[in-house]
C-alpha cells in the first residue's frame, strides 16, 4: 500500500507545530496581560496620587485665603472697615505676599456695598447685593466659596465672602480670587503632551480653562478636528463625584484615563485626564516586543518543525522501500520455495510414465530391426515414428532433467573463486558465437574484487545462463557488458551482465524468475533457465535483481557474498 | 563365458517387463521383480550377477532393500536406478555397496554400459 507522504507530513508538521505554538501563545498573552494589569494599576495609582495632591494643594490654597480673611474680618471692626482708606492699607498689606486677591469689599447687613477696594470702584461701589444668591447664602452659613460667575462686573470670576458679627449686628467682607491662582495650580497637572486638568463644579460647569476641552462656565467637551469642521464631544460628568473615581472610559473613539476627587474646601471637583497612549507607551513597547519574540518563536517552530519533520519522512520513505524491497524478495522466496517442491513432484510422477515410453519405444525399435518386420510396407513409416517417440521422450527428460536441477538440493561446493578469472573464462566460452552475430563483449573488471569462497561450477553455470540470454536478447550487433565491483561495506561482490537488447516489458519484470516463464517461441526455451539461476544464486547466499529499459537494454546484477 | 545375469527391480510394470525383454532379446538372461520384497524372496533360490534397483518404491524403498541384498548375497553387484532429485540416495547407495547409480529414465546404451562395467568387476576384471 502506498502511503500519502504528503498528507503525513502535514498531519506530523502542524502536529508539531500546533504543540509548541499553543503553549507559546498561551503562556505569552498571559504574560502580556499580567503586565498590563500590573502596568495599568500602576498608572491608576500614580494618577490617583497625582489627583489627590493636586486637590490638596487646591484645599491648602482655599483653607490659607480663609484663614486670612477671618482674621482680617475679626481684628478690624466694622468701623474701621468702612473707611476706605483703611480698607485700602489692609488690602496692600494682603497684596503684598500674594496675587491672589483682585479686590476686597466691606457689605452691610442690608447689603450695601460701603467700601471697595479694587479696579472696578465706580463700577460696582454704588451695588446693593441684597438681591444676590451669595449674599443670602453668607448670612445663612457664615461663609460662602462661590463658583466662577459674571456678576455685575461682567467678567468671570469667584468670591470667597465671610460674615462677622459685631455686637448686635453684622457685615460682610468680600474677596475676589484671582483666576490665574487656581489654574496654574490646575494646570501643573498637564504632565504629558495630551493630558487635560480642570475643575466642576456641581452643575459640571468648567471652573477653570481646561487645556483642551472649553472655556469658563462651558460643560467640559473635548474638540474633535475633523477635515471641515470642528466637532466637540463632552467629557464624562463627574459633578457628583463624592471620593476619589478612576476609570478609563472609551468613548467616541476616545480613549481615555479619568481621575476624578472633590476639593474638601468647596464644592468643586477636580477632574484629571491622561492620554493611555501616552501613559502606557512602555506597555506598547512592550507589547510590539513580545509581538515580534512571538513571531520569531513562530517561524523558528515552524521552521524547525518542517526540517524535523522532512528528516522524518524520508526515513519512513527509506524504511518503507526497505521493507518494499524485503517483502518483494521474501515473496519472491516463498515462491521459489513452493515451485520447487511442485516442480520436484510433478517430475517424479512424470519420470515413472516417460521411463516407461522410452523402453516401450526401444523395444518398438528392437523389433523393428528383426528382418521380417523390415520387409513390410509400412516399415519406413514404423521406423520413423519411433525414432520421433524417442526423440521427444529425450526431449522431455531434457526438460524433466532441467526441472529437477532447478528443485534439488545439493550442499554447494566450497572453493576460492577468483571472480574476474571466472568471468573471463566463462565470457570466454561465448565470445567466438558472439563475433559471429558481431556482438562485442566488453569487460570492465574492478582490480580490487577480492578472491571469494562459493561453488565456482554454480556461478559459472548462472553467469554462462546470463551471457546466453543476452545475446539472445540482443539477436545481432550490440554489446554485452560484464562487470565486477566490490562493495568493501558490506562484502560483497557484485557481477553485472548488461545488455544493448530489446529490453524487458514492465509487466514480465517480475515474473522472469518464476519457472517456465518464458518470451522466446514455444520450444526454444524452457523458461527455467533464470529461476534455476536465481535458486542457485539464493542458495549460495546471494541476490539477483533485474533492472530493464525497453529498447534500451537489461541489466541482471548478482550480489555474492565474500564468504 | 557365463551367461550374464540380471535382475531388475521395479514397481513400474510396463517399464521392468519391457527392460526385461529388451535384455533377454540382447542375449542377457533376465527377470524382474515388482518390489523389494519380491526380489529378496528371488534371490533366495537363485543368484544374480548384477541387481538394477529402483531407489523409489513403495513398501521397502531401493536403500533398505540394498541392505537386505548386500547381507544376503554380498557378491552381487547393484546399480541404482534413481530420479535426479534423489542423486543423494544414489550416493547414499553407493556408501552402502552399490556400484553405481543411473538416472531414471536412462537410455538403454547406458544402462547397459553400466550393467557391463559392474559384471566386469564383479568378474574380477575391473576394481
Amino acid at each position: 500500500m502506498e502511503r500519502n507522504y504528503r498528507k503525513l507530513w502535514w498531519q506530523h508538521c502542524l502536529a508539531i507545530i500546533g504543540f509548541s505554538v499553543i503553549p507559546l501563545l498561551i503562556v505569552n498573552y498571559s504574560l502580556y496581560k499580567l503586565f498590563d494589569r500590573i502596568y495599568t494599576e500602576k498608572v491608576m495609582d500614580s494618577l490617583r496620587s497625582e489627583v489627590e495632591n493636586r486637590r490638596d494643594s487646591i484645599d491648602l490654597f482655599f483653607r490659607e485665603r480663609i484663614a486670612q480673611l477671618y482674621t482680617i474680618a475679626n481684628t478690624n471692626t466694622f468701623q474701621q472697615m468702612t473707611d476706605e482708606g483703611y480698607l485700602n492699607r489692609i488690602f496692600e498689606i494682603m497684596h503684598a505676599k500674594s496675587d491672589s486677591y483682585m479686590d476686597i469689599g466691606v457689605i452691610d447687613n442690608e447689603g450695601r456695598h460701603l467700601a471697595y477696594v479694587g479696579p472696578y470702584y465706580e463700577m460696582l461701589k454704588q451695588v446693593n447685593y441684597k438681591n444676590e444668591f451669595w449674599f443670602n447664602a453668607v448670612k445663612a452659613n457664615g461663609l460662602y466659596i462661590s463658583d466662577i460667575f459674571m456678576g455685575f462686573r461682567k467678567v468671570p470670576h469667584f468670591i470667597i465672602a465671610v460674615m462677622v458679627r459685631e455686637k448686635n449686628t453684622s457685615w460682610i467682607l468680600r474677596v475676589t480670587i484671582n483666576l490665574k491662582n487656581i489654574d496654574d495650580i490646575v494646570q501643573k497637572a498637564w504632565a504629558g503632551t495630551l493630558s487635560d486638568a480642570f475643575i466642576v463644579n456641581k452643575k459640571n460647569v468648567l471652573q477653570t480653562r481646561p487645556r483642551f476641552g472649553g472655556n469658563f462656565l462651558e460643560v467640559p467637551a473635548f474638540p474633535e478636528y475633523m477635515s471641515d469642521s470642528l466637532k466637540s464631544h463632552p467629557y464624562p460628568d463627574y459633578s457628583a463625584t463624592v471620593a476619589t473615581k478612576l476609570e478609563r472610559v472609551t468613548y467616541s473613539g476616545m480613549d481615555a484615563f479619568f481621575a476624578a476627587v472633590p476639593i474638601d474646601s468647596t464644592k468643586w471637583i477636580l477632574v484629571i485626564k491622561e492620554n493611555p497612549d501616552e501613559i502606557l507607551t512602555p506597555l506598547a513597547k512592550g507589547q510590539h516586543w513580545m509581538l515580534l519574540l512571538t513571531a520569531a518563536g513562530l517561524a523558528i517552530i515552524a521552521t524547525g518543525a518542517a526540517l524535523f519533520t522532512n528528516t522524518l519522512i524520508n526515513r519512513i520513505k527509506e524504511t518503507d522501500r526497505e521493507n518494499d524491497t524485503n517483502s518483494d524478495m521474501l515473496l519472491q522466496a516463498n515462491k521459489m520455495i513452493a515451485l520447487s517442491k511442485m516442480a520436484a513432484g510433478i517430475a517424479h510422477e512424470v519420470n515413472n510414465p516417460l521411463a516407461s515410453i522410452a523402453e516401450k519405444a526401444g523395444w518398438l525399435k528392437d523389433l523393428l530391426a528383426e528382418e521380417d518386420i523390415a520387409g513390410s510396407a509400412n516399415f519406413a513409416e514404423f521406423n520413423e515414428s519411433v525414432d520421433k517417440i524417442e526423440q521427444h521422450v529425450a526431449r522431455a527428460r531434457k526438460i524433466i532433467h532441467n526441472l529437477l536441477g532447478f528443485a534439488r538440493r545439493m550442499e554447494p561446493a566450497k572453493e576460492k573463486i577468483n571472480v574476474n578469472n571466472l568471468l573471463d573464462e566463462t565470457a570466454g566460452f561465448l565470445e567466438n558465437e558472439a563475433r559471429y552475430v558481431n556482438i562485442r563483449i566488453d569487460k570492465q573488471y574492478e582490480d580490487n574484487v577480492p578472491v571469494i569462497t562459493s561453488d565456482l561450477s554454480q556461478i559459472q553455470q548462472v553467469v554462462l545462463n546470463l551471457l546466453n540470454n543476452a545475446i539472445d536478447a540482443i539477436g545481432h550487433d550490440g554489446t554485452v557488458t560484464v562487470s565486477s565491483h566490490y562493495h568493501e561495506k558490506t562484502s560483497e561482490v557484485e557481477i553485472n551482465v548488461a545488455d544493448t537488447g530489446k529490453g524487458i516489458a514492465e509487466n514480465d519484470l517480475n515474473k522472469i524468475f518464476d519457472p517456465f516463464f518464458t518470451t522466446k517461441e514455444v520450444g526454444k526455451g524452457t523458461g527455467l533457465g533464470l529461476s534455476i539461476s536465481y535458486s542457485i544464486i539464493e542458495k549460495l547466499g546471494g541476490k539477483m535483481k533485474v533492472q530493464s529499459k525497453v529498447g534500451k537494454g537489461t541489466v541482471f546484477t548478482i550480489l555474492l557474498p565474500k564468504h | 563365458m557365463d551367461t550374464l545375469r540380471v535382475l531388475i527391480v521395479d514397481d513400474e510394470d510396463d517399464f521392468r517387463e519391457t527392460i526385461v525383454k529388451r535384455l533377454n532379446a540382447r542375449k542377457i538372461q533376465s527377470e524382474g521383480a515388482a518390489s523389494g520384497v519380491k526380489a529378496l524372496e528371488v534371490l533366495k533360490d537363485k543368484d544374480f550377477d548384477v541387481i538394477v534397483l529402483d531407489v523409489k518404491m513403495p513398501d521397502m524403498d531401493g536403500i533398505e532393500t540394498l541392505r537386505h541384498i548386500k547381507k544376503l548375497k554380498p557378491e552381487t553387484e547393484v546399480i541404482m536406478l534413481t530420479g535426479h532429485a534423489s542423486v543423494e540416495f544414489g550416493l547414499k547407495g553407493m556408501q552402502l555397496g552399490a556400484f553405481d547409480y543411473v538416472m531414471k529414465p536412462a537410455p538403454l546404451n547406458e544402462l547397459l554400459d553400466t550393467i557391463g562395467q559392474a559384471y566386469n568387476k564383479k568378474r574380477g576384471l575391473i576394481h
